[in-house]
């Protein structure tokens, strides 16, 4: 599905990304793990083409599509929520879905709502007016109008109560369950092992480990090292 | 009435009238020029230029069907359209390259583009003062409050305001477009994100623009003499208009158009030798009071 080669990315001049390298198949949910500032949500921006690598490719279904503008990128199948959501606040709940593509019949705005249901209720709302995890589902909503087969998650957990956090995990795994591929980023390790198959532990924009979730669990050093548990 | 008339007189209410109908040519235009401000983030000195050669299109399309009764609703279409069209060949052709541009490249090379455009439309039809017809239907005066004189194409300006105002608030908040370029005036990273071409919103949203430029020349037209020189005038009052306003925001613009429109009318009785200097007042006191414009700014 998809399959990171080699990237070196740059802010600038500011060196972000070495070398990073993953891969991902069809139906897996991958977790990116790593600390603030890792390079989490620099190697997601790459994917999507808004921070494009000065060097490596990415594959996408196949096709190269290395350096491609985020819309095209978002009409073949790619969806993006990013950490910070960046709904469009000044739009009402209901708009937010209504602007996106929609790139098949899979999701429509009903199946939407009735993944994250809290949302039906506000859908006049404006959505600058949400609390923080209602923003987290409707960012995820709204990447899911497209139909996305491969949904990039960045840190979706950020700065929301265990209870919310709880509730976002069930509905990722119902994603996982519609046959979503999803490469989540997480800091927040203890969530993400609950969804996630294998995982990439990302650190000062450099891979040091890959592996099964099993793996991961066995490996104290890693963890202890990069992610703090 | 007479009750009205005791509390104002009827040349203060005639003269709010004539201001009312500088507003709406106001509105039109500035409201063209904080579209293309909110969403591309483009100061847009070339939008005065626009409104001429709008002004200058009616004059030779009124001209060219001088006697017949369509004449000028054939102006009132065609020049918005041209200008558009003009737009649209600027947008495409470059502006789309500059958006990443710094606003201080963007005014310099809207501000190159105005004085391009100031020589073509004086190359085209030359230095001279052209005057455009007022339509037959609405020549002639009506007497309003006690007996006063009032255009009566006056009064079709008035009629015509609300309905652009109507036509603006219904293209930004019910239709999808203007909800997209709602979202990309604050975020257009991650409305490409959802699969939006930003590129082609921002070029539909410029010829929207432009559109009213032109079309604010044209309905200005048989009210002046039209002549170089109008663009430097509008573009001043547009860029103060926003900017009291509240950048972006097209009802700022339409409050915006209000104050200046009306205090111009009415500076007219209280001072008239002095009258210009009070819309600049009125521009000095709001931003004293609300530096960032009176409505919310979407910058």
């Amino acid at each position: 599905m998809l399959e990171v080669q080699k990237i070196h990315t740059y802010y600038g001049l500011s060196h972000i990304l070495f070398d990073v390298s993953l891969k991902l198949s069809e139906g897996e949910v991958v977790g990116l793990l790593g600390r603030n500032g890792a390079g989490k949500s620099t190697t997601m921006r790459s994917i999507m083409g808004l921070s494009p690598p000065s060097q490596g490719s990415i594959i996408f279904k196949g096709k190269n599509v290395t350096a491609k503008k985020p819309y095209l990128l978002a009409r073949d199948g790619m969806g993006y929520v990013p950490d910070d959501r960046r709904v469009f606040a000044d739009l009402t709940v209901d708009d937010n879905l209504e602007i996106a593509f929609k790139r098949t019949r899979d999701w429509d705005k009903e199946r939407v709502y009735k993944l994250f249901s809290p949302l039906t209720y506000m859908k006049t709302r404006r959505a600058g007016n949400l609390s923080g995890g209602e923003q987290q589902m409707l960012a995820i909503a709204r990447a899911l109008m497209n139909g996305p087969e491969l949904l990039l998650l960045d840190e979706p957990t950020e700065g929301l109560a265990p209870l919310i956090v709880r509730d976002l995990e069930n509905q990722i795994l119902k994603l996982k369950e519609a046959g979503i591929s999803i490469l989540l980023s997480e800091q927040n390790v203890r969530s993400a092992l609950k969804l996630i198959d294998r995982a990439y532990v990302i650190d000062e924009g450099v891979i040091r480990f890959e592996g099964t979730v099993a793996e991961l669990e066995a490996n104290e050093e890693v963890k202890a090292k990069y992610l703090m548990i | 009435m007479d009750f009205i008339y005791s509390i104002i007189p009827p040349s203060i209410l005639c003269q709010i009238f004539v201001g009312l109908s500088r507003t709406v040519i106001l509105f039109i235009v500035s409201s063209g020029m904080s579209l293309i401000l909110g969403v591309l983030r483009i100061p847009n000195v070339f939008h005065g230029s626009l409104y001429m050669i709008g002004a200058f299109l009616a004059y030779t399309i009124t001209t060219v069907c001088a006697g017949s009764p369509f004449g000028f609703w054939l102006a009132l279409i065609i020049s918005p359209l041209v200008v558009a069209l003009i737009g649209l060949a600027i947008e495409r052709g470059l502006f789309q390259y500059l958006y990443e541009s710094e606003h201080l490249m963007l005014i310099l090379f809207t501000f190159a583009f105005s004085l391009v455009l100031g020589d073509i439309v004086k190359f085209i039809w030359g230095a001279d003062y052209k005057s455009v017809p007022v339509p037959l239907i609405f020549q002639g005066f009506v007497s309003l409050f006690g007996g006063l004189p009032f255009p009566v194409y006056n009064l079709f300006l008035l009629a015509v305001g609300p309905i652009v105002a109507f036509f603006l608030w219904f293209l930004v908040n019910k239709t999808k477009i203007g909800k997209i370029a709602k979202a990309a005036a604050v975020d257009r990273e991650m409305v490409g994100a959802v699969g939006i071409n930003v590129s082609w919103v921002f070029a539909i949203v410029f010829v929207i623009g432009c559109l009213l430029a032109g079309l604010g020349g044209a309905l200005m037209a048989p009210t002046i003499s039209v002549t170089l020189g109008m663009d430097h005038t509008i573009i001043i009052e547009a860029f103060l208009i926003v900017i009291i306003g509240g950048l972006g925001n097209m009802w700022g613009a339409l409050l915006g158009a209000l104050i200046f429109g009306l205090t111009q009318s009415l500076g007219i009785l209280l001072w008239p030798q002095f009258g210009i200097i009070f819309p600049y007042l009125a521009v000095v006191v709001v931003l004293l009071i609300r530096p960032t414009g009176i409505l919310k700014s979407t910058w």
